[in-house]
């Protein structure tokens, strides 16, 4: 009876040191690495749409979005207008920023010279209008940012994928871009003059 | 009475000996190598999606700025995976009917979001933030590989501690100038080490070594 007792004993210990060491091999990771907590755009089981992400309930507002501004939120002046000036100085810092956005966001359809033939366009996207015509030269500046706001066209609405100071910063850097194709070369000074000069080849040399 | 053992057991047993200790070793190395391998890791790994969307055919070939997409990675944690209305930006006139994009398209119909499979998925006792090493200069591609060349997107790197590590230990060595973080095609200057510690200088990049950086 006795060595047999121990026999079994010493079985039971292994085979509890055994199911210890699978516990162990499989449990330490994962309970830590994957919390019971959302990560951002995680599914969810929980919600029906199977989003974590939820959207905002009826007529609530999110703290930081209450759009109290009409002008720099929608482009128009109080009394229904579009602005004719941004609804903040024009810096160099927010043409930058603006040339910056505009690169990002408008030039895959528009181009880098707004010219309306993005890479996007030649993929076979319709061709929007140039900004260097008339018509777009002497809209106010509230036209462009209202367009961006809400779409044009085919053109979706990128409220939600460029914030409002930097829909602005766009549209001024429009009104600079329009500028630089449409200018008196004899209205800049003389070492502007030279470097566009040294970049353009001028009509009198030839070809 | 005759010997249990021969006399050979005498060298069996100094074999054995080494034997031994070359089997645990040799344990020790491929426990170390399966660690960290792609297996465990992940690294390299292509998961299947929704959709087969190629990074290799939107931002190498149409040019499109990571930004486009991927719009909070200069203001947030987390650099989002666009809503499907972003795709349908383009995609509502280009291959308006191909086959392919039908779950993007069924998805814009019913509000229904995609599933996409994460493809880097960092434990949840890490706290990363993508906002503030873009604004440190640290370059999309450095972490995330060459992107614009993936058909198919996969980890590039470990994402191991390690890993993460050997960047915070000596962060200079991977800086670049801000406005070229999403850049895929930068081209380094030939002073690049002078660059690097003028822009640590300028963007006050620290080493940041405590465990609570990550860990919090």
């Amino acid at each position: 009876m006795r060595p047999d007792r121990r026999a079994t004993a010493r079985r039971a210990t292994l085979a509890g040191a055994l199911a210890l060491a699978a516990l162990a091999a499989a449990g330490c990771r994962q309970d830590m690495h994957d919390a019971p907590r959302y990560k951002p755009l995680a599914e969810s089981t929980f919600f029906a749409d199977g989003s974590a992400a939820r959207p905002l309930p009826a007529g609530t507002v999110a703290r930081g979005f209450l759009r109290d501004d009409k002008l720099f939120h929608t482009g128009r002046t109080a009394d229904g207008a579009m602005a004719t000036a941004p609804p903040m100085p024009v810096t160099r810092e927010l043409l930058l920023r603006g040339r910056e956005r505009y690169d990002i966001f408008c030039s895959p359809c528009h181009g880098a010279l707004g010219d309306g033939r993005g890479m996007v366009v030649r993929r076979g996207f319709k061709q929007p209008s140039s900004f260097h015509v008339d018509r777009l030269r002497n809209v106010p500046i509230g036209y462009f940012f209202y367009n961006i706001t809400n779409g044009f066209g085919v053109m979706s609405s990128y409220a939600t994928q460029i914030p409002p100071e930097d829909r602005w910063a766009i549209s001024v850097y429009l009104r600079a871009l329009q500028r630089s194709q449409h200018l008196e070369a004899a209205s800049l000074s003389p070492e502007d003059r030279a470097r566009l000069d040294a970049t353009v080849p001028s009509p009198a040399a030839g070809h | 009475m005759a010997q249990i053992f021969p006399r050979s057991a005498n060298a069996l047993a100094r074999g054995s000996l080494v034997v031994g200790l070359f089997l645990v070793v040799a344990a020790g190395a491929a426990l170390y190598g399966f660690a960290r391998s792609g297996y465990v890791t992940r690294q390299g790994l292509v998961l299947e999606q929704p959709v087969p969307f190629s990074h290799d055919h939107h931002v190498a070939q149409i040019g499109i700025d990571c930004r486009y997409c991927h719009t909070a990675v200069e203001t947030s944690s987390a650099a989002g995976i666009p809503p499907t209305s972003t795709c349908m930006n383009c995609h509502n006139q280009i291959w308006a009917n191909a086959p392919m994009l039908e779950p993007v398209r069924a998805s814009f119909r019913d509000g229904q979001p995609l599933r996409w499979n994460r493809v880097h998925d960092l434990p949840d006792f890490v706290y990363f933030n993508h906002s503030i090493h873009v604004a440190k200069g640290v370059a999309c591609v450095t972490c995330h590989g060459p992107v614009d060349k993936m058909p198919l997107m996969y980890q590039a790197a470990s994402l191991q501690m390690e890993w993460c590590l050997a960047c915070h230990r000596d962060p200079v060595a991977n800086l670049r100038p801000r406005e070229e973080v999403t850049n895929v095609a930068w081209q380094p200057p030939a002073d690049l080490a002078a660059l690097q510690r003028e822009l640590a200088r300028e963007y006050n990049v620290q080493s940041k070594l405590s465990c609570s950086s990550c860990h919090r």
